[in-house]
């Protein structure tokens, strides 16, 4: 195989996306995902059983759709990638199944990497050039982390994550509580566009001295997020409303609590990037999508120096795409593949890149 | 001579090369443990072709294991099957996994005129099914709990682990079938049959027999009366 241009298909299931993405080296050549999201809106949530049903059904329509994509065959493939976790557990062994009968049935290597590192590896694709160390910033239905990227393939460093709720759940259980239907990141955005974000002060979780400390002295959650105070916020003041008679203030609500999301985001990804000294920051995961986020990072970015990298929205949210991406970077840089024996770790660290064998 | 790949994750993962002609066992493996068909299935597929200089496009065509069993694992096979058919261009045929147990109660030297068998569908239920004595299926697939079964000799590790339910019930718990798991030999044995028969097995959609545990939560039935009135 061309090891500076391998073409890796990687294969994507750890919540509700069944991905399969084909690259040639950074070259995205086919990106198909199939969602189940449709059938979890009734629950106002992801439901792990639904989502790993559609993936059974979906896995091998999806691979074939990628393939007619990007006009190859399997035997053009040199090399399979699949996220082993973080994810559902249920969700991740219908696609490690499928890669591994795969690999198996191709006679390809197979590599069951990191899902938070995929969403990182996405940033090469596409011809975007980032530094040799790079900070990331995901925030996702599922994940809410800051990253320091020393190497994709072998150096990738946990700085701050959420202790209870991904930010992304705290936009649905608030959309709920407001009645504005899930997916909750979009209707809030949404909403919040016709309110005033300064009508409530809602708390920004981990913001207390005794939690952040000094960069010198930085207290155990400098750099970790907590939602689950800030929903209980949002229902508070929306009981006041409906136990006064009172109609509820919903894009008030709305614009207020994403601004307290989005500025404690913000706030702490662009403080992180300059105590590690890191000038560039990646954005993925699907609330990447949400305009007030662009926005404030944008702009705290700007002030503080530091480049901002967003991919297109298509790569933010859970795809094979980015797994082939990451895959392709494991390849050319000679990282031995994980064999066919492993185990899915729904709580894979994002220092665990890829699994060894 | 072509051979057929049996798979079945319905219990434990277990897979198996039969011969096409004569329905031999070539090989076959099962997993000790119920919960390790993502780490082995693979594994035991690639040792088994390769220890009998296997080539997947030569198959006869991929016998598997539709459940009903435990979801997770049910579908780790289904998936790699489906995969195994797409890639190597072979049929993939489902059989009603039961049916594995149903064959080895058929191999007694005395198989009773009808006769139940049962595998653990947990939360204190089994998934069973009802069979004459030439080993066709006269009631079933179904989820109950053991108690409610028919009063008739049950056979299979549901047999087993509620003994004692079946019993107060008027069932016949068999303890030489108390270990009894559903086997991919035994289920391609009777998928061969099936085949034999012209039957059509072409469908491998999962027999999950339970919905998701998914409740719709109750302000989110709020919200639809809400839309509705509205």
């Amino acid at each position: 195989m061309s090891t500076k241009e391998p073409v890796v298909l990687g294969i994507e299931s750890s919540c509700d996306e069944t991905g399969v993405g084909i690259v040639r080296g950074t070259q995205l050549l086919a990106n198909a995902v199939s969602s189940s999201m449709d059938e979890h809106v009734r629950f106002g949530g992801v439901i792990p059983e639904i989502a790993a049903r559609a993936h059974l059904e979906a896995f091998v329509p999806t691979l074939q759709q990628a393939l007619d994509t990007a006009e190859l065959t399997l035997d053009d493939i040199d090399a399979i990638a699949v996220t082993s976790g973080p994810g559902l557990a249920g969700a991740l062994m219908v696609g490690v199944s499928a890669a591994k009968a795969l690999a198996l049935a191709t006679g390809k290597p197979l590599y069951g990497i990191n899902h938070l590192v995929a969403h990182v590896g996405v940033g090469v694709l596409e011809g975007t050039v980032l530094p040799p160390t790079f900070g990331a910033l995901l925030v996702s239905g599922g994940h809410t982390e800051i990253l320091k990227v020393t190497s994709l393939t072998n150096d990738v460093h946990l700085l701050g994550s959420t202790i209870d709720d991904a930010a992304g759940e705290a936009y649905d259980k608030v959309a709920r509580l407001l009645g504005l239907g899930y997916p909750g990141g979009p209707a809030i955005d949404k909403a919040a566009k016709d309110g005033d974000r300064k009508a409530f002060r809602f708390p920004r979780g981990l913001s207390l001295p005794k939690f952040v400390g000094s960069a010198e002295n930085p207290g155990k959650h400098r750099n970790n997020f907590s939602f689950s105070g800030l929903k209980t916020a949002v229902a508070r003041c929306v009981e006041h409303f409906e136990a006064a008679g009172e109609p509820i203030p919903v894009a008030d609500i709305a614009a207020s609590f994403q601004e307290a999301v989005v500025d404690v985001i913000t706030a702490k990804a662009v403080r992180a990037m300059k105590e590690n000294n890191l000038t560039t920051v990646l954005l993925g995961g699907g609330v990447a999508a949400n305009t007030r986020l662009r926005e404030l990072l944008a702009a705290r970015c700007a002030s503080a120096g530091i480049a901002l990298v967003v991919p297109p929205f298509s790569l933010c949210t859970d795809n094979g795409g980015m797994v082939a991406g990451l895959g392709a970077q494991l390849v050319a840089d000679g990282v031995e593949p994980s064999g066919l024996d492993f185990a899915t770790d729904s709580s894979q660290p994002v220092t665990q890149i890829v699994l060894s064998r | 001579m072509p051979n057929y790949l049996s798979i079945d994750t319905s219990a434990h993962a277990s897979v198996a090369l039969i011969d096409a002609d004569t329905g031999a066992v070539i090989a076959t493996r099962t997993s000790p443990k119920g919960n390790d068909q993502t780490e082995t299935l693979a594994g035991y597929v690639r040792d088994l072709m390769a220890g009998h200089d296997q080539q997947g496009p030569e198959l006869a065509g991929i016998i598997v294991g539709v459940g009903p069993g435990p979801f997770t694992g049910l579908r780790v096979g289904l998936v790699a099957a489906r995969t195994f058919g797409f890639v190597w261009q072979v049929p993939v045929h489902g059989v009603m996994s039961l049916h594995a147990l149903a064959e080895r109660v058929l191999e007694l030297d005395e198989v009773p005129d009808e006769f139940i068998v049962a595998s653990d569908a947990r939360r204190k239920e089994v998934y069973w099914a009802r069979y004459n004595r030439q080993g066709a299926l006269t009631d079933g697939p179904h989820v109950a709990a053991a108690a409610t079964l028919p009063a008739l000799p049950v056979y299979g590790v549901g047999a087993g682990i509620y003994e004692d339910a079946l019993r107060e019930a008027g069932a016949a718990p068999q303890p030489e079938s108390f270990e009894w798991i559903a086997e991919s030999a035994y289920l391609a044995k009777h998928g061969l049959k099936e085949l034999a028969a012209g039957k059509d097995l072409s469908n491998t959609a999962p027999q999950y027999l339970r919905e998701s545990d998914a409740q719709v939560p109750a302000f989110m039935k709020q919200a639809e009366a809400k839309e509705a009135t509205a």
